[in-house]
């Protein structure tokens, strides 16, 4: 099976804090930060969107692979922000990353798992010989209505992972999807702000589709979770991933490093593919991880991956997510965030 | 700026590309077809470092309508490792902060949009290095 050749993730600097937001709301601060286990998300800049992230992340996973661009026949952006309604992000980006014109290019969108989704399809081209290399991309500036549970998580950034099957950093071992009609989270055309069942994005929505994936994958590859060195699931927030993982029978130990939403905030599509460039920033040889995404409507797909040899010689290559989460950054106000995130009306 | 117009500068926008002559080594940006040091006609394209140092800069307090919410904003003027100059705004930093001799990276960021149903109009910005 093909591998991944190149990986890369971007992180706005912007950073608002959730004591801020609550503060905002006449909400209590420490009762809202424990109950979501967030302290901070990032927040996109006035110039920052999909198509941007995508291009710095796309960017960094071509240095990492050290392939011409040129060579890359497929691009898929998948996002749920995609700035244009008609117009593919992925236009640009090939444009930007001197991929174009010799690539085919689509827009995925499928809630917060539209970046494993063009990671599927990314894979199955290079497996079926179709392309010799693939990007796949999961980027979003993710929308969330004011003083809604979702304002507290709703971030923006992104991950992009080059498939081929000359050098791989990371072997893909095993896939598994899992979808149903599930009308957990939704945005209707036109509408600004998706609108959510509430606690019903829980039970019949996120830890059935997880676990149901992660337990399909774990069937199928014939492996336990004591095999893994790291697992990464999609974080909406700070407790479900790690109630997914108890129920799974991960331990805290697997979930730490791809658990990054506690300072990164929910970036939807590239929520559990950053986490998973978080993992393959300090991955070693041999090493078994596993990724099970999760998109509200709903589905999850899984990947079962080991790290080569290659890995950690190609890490240095671009920023890790560690340093994009822990380097510079700027802290906004609510006024300032609210601007950013252009909720103010202009008379303009 | 209309769409044709930035449907044209897209190689030099988006992907920083140059020109450099063949005969003097100057590179211009963007790229041209006559050296502006030699008038040698043999140019050959390149592309620009993705980093560079501020050659100089200054703040924008009052800005025009579309770059409003941006404001205060630095302009700086950057010379890349090519020897080639490009303005572009610096950003992701205090505008104050900015001044000759500070390395940046050049992203690539959204400049501007085309009225409220317009397109979108991409290019690169500097980032200041490590802060």
């Amino acid at each position: 099976m093909a591998g991944i050749v190149g990986y890369g993730a971007y992180i706005p600097r912007n950073r608002i804090k959730t004591e801020e937001i609550a503060r905002q709301w006449g909400k209590d601060p420490a009762t809202m930060s424990r109950g979501l286990l967030l302290t901070e998300k990032s927040v996109p800049g006035l110039d920052e969107d999909t198509i941007t992230i995508s291009v710095a992340a796309g960017q960094a996973a071509i240095d990492r692979a050290g392939i011409d661009p040129a060579r890359i026949g497929a691009v898929y952006i998948g996002s749920e922000s995609h700035p244009y309604a008609v117009k593919p992000s992925g236009t640009v980006v090939v444009e930007a990353l001197g991929i174009a014109p010799d690539v085919h290019v689509a827009d995925f969108e499928f809630a917060c798992k539209a970046g494993t989704e063009a990671m599927f399809v990314a894979l199955g081209l290079v497996d079926g010989d179709r392309v010799e290399y693939a990007l796949a991309v999961g980027a979003d500036t993710s929308q969330g209505a004011p003083n809604d549970a979702l304002e507290y998580s709703a971030s923006a950034g992104g991950a992009a992972f080059v498939f081929g099957k000359t050098d791989p950093l990371v072997d893909v071992l095993e896939t598994y999807s899992y979808t149903t009609d599930t009308p957990d989270f939704w945005r209707r055309e036109g509408e600004f702000y998706p609108r959510h069942g509430g606690r019903f994005t829980g039970e019949p929505a996120y830890f059935k589709h997880v676990i149901a994936a992660t337990s399909g994958i774990l069937e199928k590859s014939g492996m336990a979770p004591k095999d893994f060195r790291h697992v990464v699931f999609h974080m909406p927030n700070g407790k479900f991933p790690q109630s997914a993982g108890k129920q799974l029978g991960f331990t805290k130990e697997q979930l730490e490093v791809g658990w990054i939403v506690p300072t990164m905030g929910n970036t939807y599509s590239g929520s559990s593919p950053t986490g998973l460039a978080a993992i393959l920033d300090i991955a070693e040889p041999d090493d078994l991880i596993l990724i099970t995404s999760f998109g509200s409507g709903a589905g999850s797909d899984s990947f079962v991956l080991r790290a080569t040899s290659l890995l950690p010689e190609r890490v240095k290559r671009a920023p890790t997510v560690k340093e994009m989460l822990d380097g510079p950054r700027r802290y906004l106000t609510y006024g300032e965030y609210a601007k950013y995130r252009e909720k103010i009306i202009l008379n303009t | 700026m209309p769409s044709p117009r930035y449907w044209r500068e897209i190689p030099n926008r988006f992907r920083l590309e140059a020109a450099r002559c063949t005969g003097c080594g100057t590179v211009a940006f963007p790229a041209r077809t006559i050296c502006p040091k030699c008038r040698g006609r043999e140019l050959e394209s390149v592309r620009l470092s993705r980093h560079g140092k501020v050659v100089t800069s200054t703040v924008v307090r009052v800005a025009p309508d579309e770059f409003m919410m941006e404001a205060p904003y630095a302009m700086a003027v950057i010379e890349t490792p090519e020897g080639a100059r490009l303005m572009t705004q610096v950003v992701d930093c205090d505008p104050d902060t900015v001044g000759p001799g500070m390395e940046v990276d050049l992203v690539f960021r959204l400049i501007r949009k085309e009225d409220h149903g317009g397109i979108l109009c991409y290019g690169h910005k500097a980032v200041p290095v490590g802060g």
